[in-house]
C-alpha cells in the first residue's frame, strides 16, 4: 500500500488493526487510539479519498490502497492550512482528537469547500474531544476553509 | 481489545465467495463495510474463524434507475445513498435515511446491504425499504432468489440468509408524482443509535386522498417492523389532522418495544412512536405536496 506517497509492504497476521499497523507497523503515531468502540474518531485517517476510521479496518483491507494520515498533511515549518487554522485558533489542548479533527477537516473540506456552522458540526460529528467543548474546533475549520479558499 | 485470530479471504467474484461460504458453513462471517462486524469482534462479541472480505468482487457497488425502480448493490456505502442526485431526485427517503446513519466518516465505510443482512433492530436501512415495500436479491452457489423485505427481515440478528448466501441487491420501485417521504428518528446524540425512528412513504391523490403508505419502524421491536394498523388508517381516507392523528396513534400500538435500560422504556419508546409517526407523515405529505419525492 502506499502511505502518503511512499510504498510500504509487511507480512501481517489478518486480525493486526490498520490503526495498529500504522502505529506499531509503520512507526506513524500521529494516528491515536481513544476509545474501544468506533465512537472517537482519533484514528480517522484518508484511505482512498475518503475519511475512515482505521480502529474498525483490519490492514489487509488496505491491501493496495493509497492512505493519507496526519504525517501527510504537513510538517513543521510548513504545516497545512487546516493545521495552521488550529493553531492559530486554540483548536486544541491535548491534542490527542486533534489529528482525528484534522483528517476529518480535510475530507470535508474537499467535499464542501464552504460549510456552514451546521455543516461543520454534522461533518465532524465522528470525531469527540474531551477538552475544548468544540467552539474553537469549529472556529479552526472555518478558518482553514476561508484560508484555503484563496 | 484485539480480535481472536482467524482466516481472511478476499474473493474476486460471488462465485467464489459463496463457495467459500458452502465450505465453511456458520464459520464463517462476510466482511462489507465492517462498521457492525469489527466492532464486535474487538469486544470478542462474536469470533468468526473465516472472514470473507467481499470489498474486491467488482460489480456490487452501484445506484441504477431502470424500469421504474431504483436498482441498489449490496455494496454501495450509505455516504453514497446519501448524496446521490439519482437518490435524492427520485427517492428522497433513502438519502434521508443514509444521512442519519452513525457518523460521517462510518457512512464512508458502511454498506446498506451489510446493514440489512446483519438485521439489527435499531438498523435505520430495515424501515426505510420496509416503508418502500422494496425487494431483495440473494445470491447463492447455485440459485438466485428474490424476496420483499418483510421476508427477509425474519428476527432479531437473523436474516433469511442461508449460511450460504449473500444478499446482492435492493430494488425498491420509484415513488410516483404526488410522492413524499421521510425518516425520522429520535437519537439520544449523533451517530447513536435511534430511541425509536419511523420512516414514511406515501401518495396522495389530488383530492388529498392517500392512494398507498408505507410506514417502518426501528428501534422499537425484536425486528424492523411495519406499522401495518397505521398504514390502513391512512390509505384511502383524506389526510385530515384527526387521521394522522389516528394514524400516528396506531403506529405506537404497531410497535412493540422491549425496554432499552439506556435509551428508554417501552412505554418511552412507543409514545415517541407516536410522535414521530405524526412528525413523519406530516413532512411527507409536505414533500408529497412541494414536489420532492
Amino acid at each position: 500500500m502506499k502511505i502518503n506517497g511512499k510504498s510500504h509492504s509487511d507480512m501481517v497476521e489478518p486480525r493486526l488493526l490498520l490503526v495498529h499497523y500504522l502505529r506499531e507497523v509503520v512507526g506513524l503515531t500521529g494516528t491515536h487510539v481513544g476509545c474501544e468502540t468506533t465512537s472517537c474518531g482519533a484514528c480517522t485517517i484518508i484511505y482512498n479519498g475518503k475519511s475512515i476510521k482505521s480502529c474498525t479496518m483490519f490492514a489487509v483491507q488496505a491491501d493496495g490502497a493509497e492512505l493519507k494520515t496526519i504525517e501527510g498533511l504537513g510538517e513543521e515549518g510548513n504545516l497545512h492550512p487546516i493545521q495552521q487554522a488550529f493553531w492559530d485558533n486554540h483548536g486544541l489542548q491535548c491534542g490527542f482528537c486533534t489529528p482525528g479533527f484534522i483528517m476529518q477537516t480535510y475530507w470535508l473540506l474537499r467535499e464542501n469547500p464552504t460549510p456552514t456552522d451546521e455543516e461543520i458540526r454534522q461533518g465532524l460529528g465522528g470525531n469527540l474531544c474531551r477538552c475544548t467543548g468544540y467552539q474553537n474546533i469549529i472556529k479552526s475549520v472555518k478558518a482553514a476553509a476561508k484560508e484555503m479558499k484563496k | 481489545m484485539i480480535p481472536r485470530k482467524f482466516e481472511y479471504f478476499a474473493p474476486r467474484s460471488i462465485k467464489e465467495a459463496t463457495s467459500l461460504l458452502k465450505k465453511f458453513g456458520p464459520d464463517a462471517k462476510i466482511l462489507a463495510g465492517g462498521v457492525s462486524l469489527i466492532p464486535v469482534m474487538k469486544l470478542r462479541f462474536g469470533s468468526p474463524a473465516k472472514i470473507i472480505d467481499i470489498n474486491r468482487i467488482p460489480g456490487l457497488e452501484y445506484i441504477r434507475a431502470s424500469g421504474g425502480r431504483l436498482n441498489i448493490g449490496a455494496l454501495t456505502r450509505h455516504a453514497e445513498l446519501e448524496r446521490s442526485k439519482t437518490v435524492k431526485d427520485r427517492v428522497f427517503l433513502l438519502s434521508e435515511t443514509a444521512s442519519v446513519i452513525g457518523d460521517p466518516q462510518v457512512r464512508n465505510m458502511g454498506t446498506i446491504g451489510g446493514s440489512l443482512s446483519h438485521s439489527d433492530p435499531s438498523g435505520d436501512w430495515g424501515a426505510a425499504i420496509i416503508a418502500l415495500r422494496g425487494e431483495l436479491t440473494i445470491q447463492g452457489p447455485r440459485k438466485r432468489r428474490r424476496m420483499k423485505v418483510d421476508d427477509f427481515l425474519v428476527d432479531t440478528f437473523t436474516s433469511a440468509l442461508q449460511p450460504d448466501e449473500i444478499l446482492t441487491e435492493i430494488s425498491v420501485p420509484i415513488p410516483p408524482a404526488r410522492s413524499g417521504g421521510a425518516y425520522m428518528k429520535l437519537e439520544r446524540n449523533l451517530g447513536d443509535f435511534a430511541t425509536a425512528a419511523v420512516a414514511v412513504q406515501l401518495t396522495i391523490d389530488p383530492k388529498g386522498v392517500c392512494t398507498s403508505a408505507g410506514i417502518g419502524l426501528t428501534a422499537v421491536g425484536p425486528k424492523n417492523l411495519r406499522a401495518e394498523k397505521a398504514e390502513n388508517v391512512l390509505v384511502g381516507h383524506p389526510l385530515t389532522p384527526k387521521t394522522l392523528e389516528e394514524a400516528a396513534a396506531a403506529a405506537a400500538e404497531d410497535a412493540q418495544p422491549i425496554p432499552d435500560p439506556l435509551r428508554g422504556s417501552a412505554e418511552y419508546k412507543k409514545e415517541m412512536t407516536r410522535v414521530y409517526a405524526r412528525r413523519g407523515i406530516e413532512r411527507a405529505i409536505s414533500r408529497a405536496k412541494g414536489g420532492k419525492k
